[in-house]
């Protein structure tokens, strides 16, 4: 793969003024359960070279799985530059080195079918105990990733991946009420996946969620659980930090650099280097060192994350978040969002309520006007509380609000924040009166 | 093909084996503003191997072709780790068959300029017709060449064309931001760009005029509900659920989803139908080689069918309905939709508007999501009914439901079926798969509408 991605540059150089080889090749192992009972194991290969030149200071792109034409892949790209972006790309010209991230493990490496098996076979055991009405789907995944970015000016990276999840999903029907609990987990490292965490999540919500009982509509008191959060609110944000939606003037942030538009205790992170989570790497997809951006700094917008043309568009510095696939160009997107833990604790957040909503998960909340902060979803899985109490899940009941706009009274923070499929670190968030809507 | 097929499957342990081989072309365009942003071209080729032993699954996906036989054995090895009873696969056909695509305007002979010019002059159009603050043009089509084999003996190859187009206006006061958009997609049929003008302008005067909308008081409403926004919600709130690989294994899910069961007045009738000529979820043969059909889910108010692979209707002792479908080569086919829809009733639009005292017209969707029980999807643009006439703009308007209910609670069906082909349908980590949706406009008492 190397000295096919090297022959591509090669090539590429003599018709363009500057060229670009992304190159990935990718093992992924996925073993499922399903119905409680283990169905197939799978092995994905994948490989690709994807390639961005300059021809004349227009941009083209190019990529192709095949490694045995070099020259179409080339031709491909140099086709395409005709009608490409005018290149404003400060091109990287030095190689990054491989930091110690901690993101590969040969322990992940060397994990069989077999231990995946069992450690599916555990979740799902553990879980269904709880009732003979419980069905579990579980998967175990491994992902083994080499990646490796190279330009005609000298610039680029390279490092290795490895990944291993779990996600479990409990399903319970009554009559016809069907309920859905589902947690994952991922690590770059084996020995700190921990899929206990899971199976007590899972099995904990399912208690939880015996009883089903009313709300009403009103504006209430409601707290996000981390996953709520990350499902929920922070899409918006992805979209209203993004540095090429603010360049085009459609974030409401344009303009707003440096404005305390949010409680002061609000603070937000992109953060691309953390040791040992999936999203971390040296380098972004241009080849560009990863960093951590305070997006959101004490309740002001403080910085947008960028790619290297989106940079060169707004007269600003890549943050090191040209993120990639192989099919097309990179464009600006976050490595692992992080908002910083207050100091309430969640038992203390129920206890302030004396009637709310605790919501864990939605569906369809990021279906609206993101861009403008919307949110509005199904709670999916949710609690009503009753004098500092859950007293059991709600169903056929939305919540609505604008982000940005509730992020500037917000409650309360979390005092301590939780990792989200391996994407997101938020703690719980607690709202004084948002919309809650019901059957009724 | 044939023989590295024929010899990679030679003498292999399993009860069934099926490869796919896929080669594909891709464009993609993208305008941002007024900038052309990106245009690329890829080329895959890649192919997997599905094997059964026992009741166990193994999957291999590739990209070197070449080493068949190594990937046949390791799925068949994968197989043999996955102990559980026997599964029996409902008996198909064997088919030989080659099935070439086609289109009236053909992306294929459509040079890469026309196109570029074509969207280039539709994205000016945008800014032309209202003042927006950018606008977002995303443009792609694809030609994929398939093989299918097992081990049955059926050999198909298939091509199959695709095109989707979404022109986004967002338009900006002070802090407020909104957005409007068409969206339109083909069977690789360059002509569904044709003579969009109106479209693109209605499109972009939305976007300005949301920003005077007022939000809509959160509660339950009577909702009539147009064809754009219908489809997605009987591809949300009902198709999923009629996915027998839902159900299958879930004994209690089958009680909910007995064929017989009422699910709403006599006048519904729900329909998935892969047959429809130049539909963009229609297919000749599907990802095991089954036969597309058209296939009755809910027939006059009453459960009457489910979409199935080999495996979930001989589970289930049902007939075959040709809906195993992948997105490409990296996935294993699963039970997909095709094309589904509402079919027409007799009431006319005016008539079922001038029979709303207090109630919400929805029109269109920015997308839908469901959970089996309950469904959401947000609609793009909505209007107060009063007294039976239409009234002041919404916005933020976003539905939730129970499908059991609200299936129920389907009023009255207009006689005005329309189709979406912009939809790109997402299961299982599949997405977006090309589907489409129909409906006539509905009239809905009793949905939840999330708001201030």
């Amino acid at each position: 793969m190397q000295s096919f991605a090297e022959q591509v540059l090669e090539l590429a150089s003599r018709s363009a003024a500057w060229a670009e080889v992304y190159a990935v090749t990718e093992e992924q192992t996925p073993v499922s359960f399903e119905a409680n009972r283990l169905r197939t194991i799978e092995t994905k290969e994948v490989r690709g070279v994807a390639l961005r030149v300059v021809v004349d200071g227009q941009i083209g792109f190019a990529s192709s799985s095949r490694l045995d034409d070099p020259r179409t892949l080339v031709e491909d790209a140099v086709a395409t530059a005709r009608f490409g972006a005018r290149s404003l790309m400060d091109y990287p010209t030095e190689l990054v080195p491989e930091a110690p991230l901690e993101l590969y493990d040969d322990d992940v490496v060397a994990l069989s079918a077999d231990e995946m098996v069992q450690m599916g076979q555990k979740m799902v055991d553990r879980v269904r105990r709880r009732g003979q009405d419980i069905l579990c789907d579980a998967d175990v995944r491994k992902e083994v990733v080499s990646v490796s970015v190279m330009n005609s000016s000298g610039g680029g990276g390279s490092y290795r991946l490895t990944v291993v999840s779990a996600g479990l999903h409990a399903n319970r029907v009554r009559g016809t009420d069907i309920l859905d609990v589902y947690e994952s987990a991922s690590s770059c490292h084996l020995k700190t996946l921990n899929i206990n965490t899971v199976m007590g999540a899972v099995g904990g919500k399912l208690d939880l969620a015996e009883e089903v009982v009313p709300i009403r509509t009103a504006n209430l008191p409601v707290i996000f659980t981390p996953k709520g959060v990350a499902m929920t609110l922070l899409n918006p944000f992805q979209a209203a930090l993004n540095g090429k939606l603010v360049q085009q003037g459609a974030s409401p942030f344009a303009g707003h650099l440096g404005e305390a538009m949010f409680d002061p205790s609000f603070c937000l992170y992109d953060d691309g280097r953390v040791p040992n989570v999936p999203s971390s790497a040296p380098c972004d997809g241009e080849g560009v060192p990863t960093q951590r951006t305070a997006l959101i700094e004490d309740g002001r917008v403080n910085a947008f994350y960028y790619d290297l043309q989106t940079a060169g568009l707004a007269g600003t510095k890549s943050t090191g978040n040209g993120e990639r696939s192989l099919g097309s160009m990179p464009t600006a997107a976050i490595h692992a969002l992080r908002i910083k833990p207050g100091k309430v604790s969640y038992q203390d957040m129920l206890a302030d309520m004396e009637e709310g909503l605790v919501v864990d998960q939605t569906m369809g909340a990021d279906m609206g006007n993101i861009l403008a902060g919307e949110f509005s979803g199904n709670v999916h899985l949710g609690f009503r509380v009753e004098g500092g109490r859950l007293v059991g899940r709600v169903k056929d009941t939305m919540v609505s609000g604008n982000v940005f706009r509730a992020l500037g009274q917000i409650g309360a923070i979390g005092d301590r924040a939780y990792w989200v499929g391996g994407v997101f670190e938020v703690p719980y968030l607690y709202f004084p009166a948002l919309s809650v809507s019901t059957r009724g | 093909m044939r023989d590295l097929i024929a010899e990679a499957l030679r003498g292999q342990k399993a009860g069934y084996i099926e490869v796919h081989i896929e080669e594909a072309e891709a464009t993609h365009i993208r305008f941002r503003g007024h900038e052309l942003e990106e245009v690329g071209r890829s080329r895959v080729r890649g192919g997997n191997v599905r094997a059964l032993v026992g009741g166990g699954w193994g999957f291999v996906s590739f990209n070197d072709v070449e080493q068949l036989r190594r990937h046949v054995e390791q799925a068949v090895q994968q197989a043999a780790l996955v102990v559980r009873e026997p599964v029996t696969l409902a008996p198909a056909p064997v088919v030989q068959d080659v099935v070439g695509a086609q289109a009236p305007k053909d992306i294929r002979r459509e040079s890469l300029d026309h196109k570029v010019g074509l969207l280039q002059e539709y994205n000016e159009l945008l800014w032309a017709s209202a003042p927006l603050q950018t606008t977002t043009v995303r443009y792609g089509d694809s030609v994929r060449r398939t093989i299918f084999a097992d081990s049955e003996g059926s050999f198909v190859e298939q091509e199959h064309l695709d095109l989707s187009a979404v022109f986004v206006a967002v338009a900006r006061k002070n802090g407020d931001v909104e957005q409007a958009f068409l969206s339109v997609g083909s069977k690789g049929d360059l002509s569904v760009l044709d003579g969009r003008q109106a479209d693109i302008a209605a499109a972009a005067r939305r976007a300005v005029d949301l920003l005077s909308a007022q939000r809509i008081q959160g509660g339950t409403y009577t909702v009539l509900v147009d064809p754009r926004l219908a489809g997605v919600f009987v591809h949300e709130a009902f198709g999923h659920l009629s996915e027998a690989d839902h159900v299958y294994e879930n004994p209690r899910l089958r009680e909910i989803m007995v064929l017989g069961r009422r699910f709403g007045k006599p006048f519904l009738n729900i329909v998935d139908n892969a047959t429809l000529p130049g539909r963009r979820g229609s297919y000749a043969y599907d990802a095991e080689g089954v036969p597309a059909a058209k296939t009755f889910l809910i027939r006059e108010g009453e459960l009457v069918g489910r979409l199935h692979s080999r495996e979930t209707a001989a589970k289930m002792g049902e007939a075959l309905t040709g809906n195993a479908r992948a997105i490409n080569y990296r996935f294993p086919p699963i039970v997909r939709m095709s094309n589904t829809y509402i079919e027409p009733g007799e009431t006319t639009f005016d008539q079922m508007l001038s029979g709303i005292d207090q109630g919400i017209y929805v029109k269109d969707s920015f997308g839908g999501q469901t959970s089996m029980e309950m469904f959401t999807f947000s609609a793009t643009e909505a209007f107060v009914i009063r007294g039976g006439k239409l009234a002041e703009p919404l916005r933020g308007v976003n539905l939730s439901g129970n499908v059991f209910q609200t299936l129920a609670n389907i009023e009255a069906i207009g006689n005005d079926l329309e189709w979406s082909e912009g939809g790109g349908c997402g299961k299982g980590g599949q997405s977006p798969l090309p589907v489409s949706t129909g409906s006539p406009h509905l009239l809905i008492r009793d949905v939840v509408i999330g708001g201030k």
